[in-house]
């Protein structure tokens, strides 16, 4: 077990992480019963706030804290209990967070920031929800210092040795991270506070979305990256294997330095202010953060045959049987990678240049989103809790547990079926996200849209309420490990971390030199950005005043 | 580092398949003009009623084959007399908003424009059937976005 007081800090940082999944889901199960009628809001309350908490709390609050318990975790097991400083650090970084977070969420309750957590300008929220925002990001900068801090006291002490794996994951997430976070920092505090607190009249409203989308889209990388460690290091411990290959593991997770980053622009491909040619260059670079997925894929089911055959599993196909059905830890996060497939195919989708025109602002984004972040990140960081938690605790993860765990993520696939399919379809039809309920004065298109088998007002409602009673379970579960379960006392009862062996022996060492990835990634960055943004600056438009359209 | 024969087979296969598509996008793109909604004009977005052609919105006709459709956005309305316009030509909306961001978005075709204060986009489009076709917008705009909606009657 990890030295008590790196405990503490992960499971406060998990325990952040589910009091924004219980608040931000009972959004989700608000919304869809707004959306068809059923639930009609007090006047004190309006969807677009519930749309942005929904929103903030779980793509942002929930994958931050929980994804910092789980690096807290890992890095004090493979790299050895943290020193003062690093704790300190962290705590800083944890608490800047957690002030940031309230600030924002007081902002949406109040109503004062109903601007969803894209927060376009020039809808103008009040300043303080983007100082809020501006400390969340702030805080975990100090966090991920705090943890590159330790990783360099390792290396020091280690002198010409690659670092575990789990610690090279850990540290290309964060540094794909604060360069992400480069963007949104300089529009929140350079256009956006100094605008809504008055010091300036106007903003420069393209210029703040591509600083916007050039954080957005790594956004999403720094929720998937984590899944990934999980499906690269711990999947291979659950199956009795090693990690596939180390260097493969290694070269996938720096290439996502490189092109995670300059691809912003395929969110604004139906937007004027970028020219066909710069959008469709941040298309071809998008194509390029594929390819680590591809080898992702690959090695996932190199590790299962392996497994499966080590097993006894015979024939093409019989060591899918002789997998660890049973072991919640990993159907759990099986279930998850499969959702990736259709969300990954979709995703190149959206980014198909022309193509997104027929999905942009749909239902089909929001079905995109719910099967890649929703399931694929969530579900396997649901599979992470059901032994992190207890290991963090030192209590028991009983079998009722167990059983209660399958009934969770089988009622969240589920429900995320029904609900993802229904919004694919509805979107494909032409139905707009982000939207409260609404016909469209009868007009008949939009009735026309609701009139399938898949694509009704019960259909989606059906899946967010199953999910709803899911993320209801998966909350007990969390509580019960983190509080009340008994303690473990054999040494047989004690849930471990596992953490897969590595073979690291034929790993080109230059993978570990991060000033090489670094410097490629702003060289990528300056190729597809300076001139655009440089065009946005100089050939600006005057500047917008805020609206308070809400 | 050591790649795997079937990996290798695998990554030529998916890298493959990532250049062929990329080679339809693009060609679609760029020989046959298929780009998404967009454009570099500008506009004062205090002035965008003294600002030709938002200062006479809607239908103009600029030569036999070729009409202009000029929308001003705003929350929650479009601003534009009826819009009428013939099916089998080419129709160039132009639509710039004076107050957020909104999109313009025509159901059932490839018509969805995001709508940026300061910016006018720009997509030209050829009806193929007449009928009546919704117009709405899909990037939330504030507390009456789900209302903005107008229509076009294609004939």
């Amino acid at each position: 077990m990890i030295a008590a007081q790196d405990r503490k800090l992960a499971l406060w940082n998990i325990g952040v992480a589910y009091i924004a999944f219980l608040i931000g889901t009972l959004c989700g199960l608000l919304q869809v019963f707004i959306r068809n009628d059923a639930l009609q809001l007090p006047s004190w309350l309006d969807y677009y706030q519930i749309l942005t908490a929904h929103g903030v709390l779980l793509a942002l609050i929930f994958t931050t804290y929980f994804i910092f318990g789980f690096f807290v975790t890992g890095m004090s097991k493979s790299l050895g209990s943290f020193g003062p400083k690093v704790l300190l650090y962290s705590w800083i970084g944890f608490w800047v967070t957690t002030i940031g977070t309230v600030m924002a969420t007081v902002m949406i309750i109040s109503g004062e920031a109903s601007v969803l957590y894209t927060f376009y300008a020039p809808l103008k929220a009040s300043g303080w929800y983007y100082v809020g925002l501006a400390l969340v990001i702030v805080g975990t900068w100090i966090s991920s210092f705090a943890l590159v801090g330790h990783y360099v006291v390792w290396r020091k002490a280690h002198k010409g040795e690659l670092s575990p794996l789990f610690a090279f994951m850990t540290i290309t997430t964060i540094i794909m991270w604060i360069i992400a976070c480069l963007g949104v920092v300089a529009t929140v505090l350079f256009q956006y506070i100094p605008w809504a607190f008055g010091w300036v009249d106007t903003i420069n409203v393209e210029l703040s979305r591509s600083l916007f989308w050039y954080f957005g889209h790594p956004l999403v990388y720094f929720w998937l990256l984590p899944a990934y460690m999980a499906w690269y290091v711990i999947v291979p411990k659950l199956l009795g294997v090693k990690v596939f290959s180390d260097s493969l593991a290694r070269l996938a997770f720096v290439l996502f330095i490189l092109f995670s980053i300059p691809v912003g622009f395929h969110h604004q491909l139906t937007e004027p202010g970028i020219s066909n040619f710069w959008k469709f260059l941040q298309v071809v670079l998008t194509f390029m953060v594929i390819i680590p997925s591809l080898l992702t894929a690959f090695s996932m089911f190199g590790t299962f045959e392996r497994a499966g055959r080590k097993n006894g599993g015979q024939g093409l196909f019989g060591w899918f049987t002789k997998l660890p059905w049973k072991d919640v830890r990993f159907t759990s996060i099986f279930v998850a990678m499969a959702f990736f497939i259709p969300g990954g195919a979709g995703g190149i989708i959206n980014a198909s240049f022309q193509l997104n025109e027929v999905v942009h602002n749909t239902m089909w984004i929001v079905g995109h989103f719910h099967i890649t972040v929703g399931t694929p990140v969530a579900m396997t960081f649901m599979g992470l809790t059901f032994w992190l938690v207890p290991y963090l605790t030192g209590r028991k993860f009983s079998k009722v547990m167990q059983k209660l765990g399958f009934i969770q993520i089988i009622t969240w696939t589920i429900g995320m079926l029904l609900m993802s399919t229904s919004q694919h379809i509805l979107g494909l039809l032409g139905a707009p996200r982000r939207t409260a309920y609404t016909g469209y004065n009868n007009h008949p298109s939009a009735l026309e849209w609701f009139d399938g088998i898949l694509t009704n007002h019960v259909t989606m409602a059906v899946g967010g309420s199953i999910l709803f009673l899911s993320a209801m379970l998966l909350i007990y579960i969390v509580v019960m490990t983190m509080f009340l379960s008994p303690k473990a006392e054999l040494e047989a009862d004690f849930v471990e971390f596992p953490m897969a062996d590595s073979d690291k022996e034929h790993t080109p060492k230059f993978l570990e030199n991060w000033w090489i990835w670094i410097g490629i990634a702003f060289a990528l960055i300056i190729i597809a950005y300076a001139i655009p943004l440089y065009g946005m600056i100089h050939h600006a438009p005057p500047g917008s005043e805020g609206f308070k359209t809400w | 580092m050591h790649l795997h024969k079937y990996e290798k087979i695998w990554l030529i296969f998916g890298i493959a398949s990532l250049v062929v598509f990329l080679s339809v996008v693009g060609i679609s793109a760029f020989s046959h003009g298929h780009t998404p909604a967009g454009g570099m004009d500008t506009i004062d977005p205090k002035k965008v009623n003294e600002t030709a052609p938002f200062d006479n919105p809607g239908v103009t006709q600029l030569d036999d084959d070729t009409y202009q459709v000029a929308i001003v956005a705003m929350a929650f309305s479009y601003t534009a007399p009826e819009l009428k316009v013939p099916a089998g030509k080419e129709i160039i909306f132009k639509v710039t908003s004076t107050d957020v961001v909104h999109s313009f978005t025509i159901d059932n075709t490839k018509v969805n424009m995001m709508v940026v204060p300061g910016q006018i986009t720009t997509k030209s489009y050829t009806f193929d059937k007449p009928g009546k076709y919704l117009i709405l917008c899909n990037e939330y705009c504030g507390s009456g976005h789900h209302f903005m909606s107008t229509e076009i009657e294609v004939y």
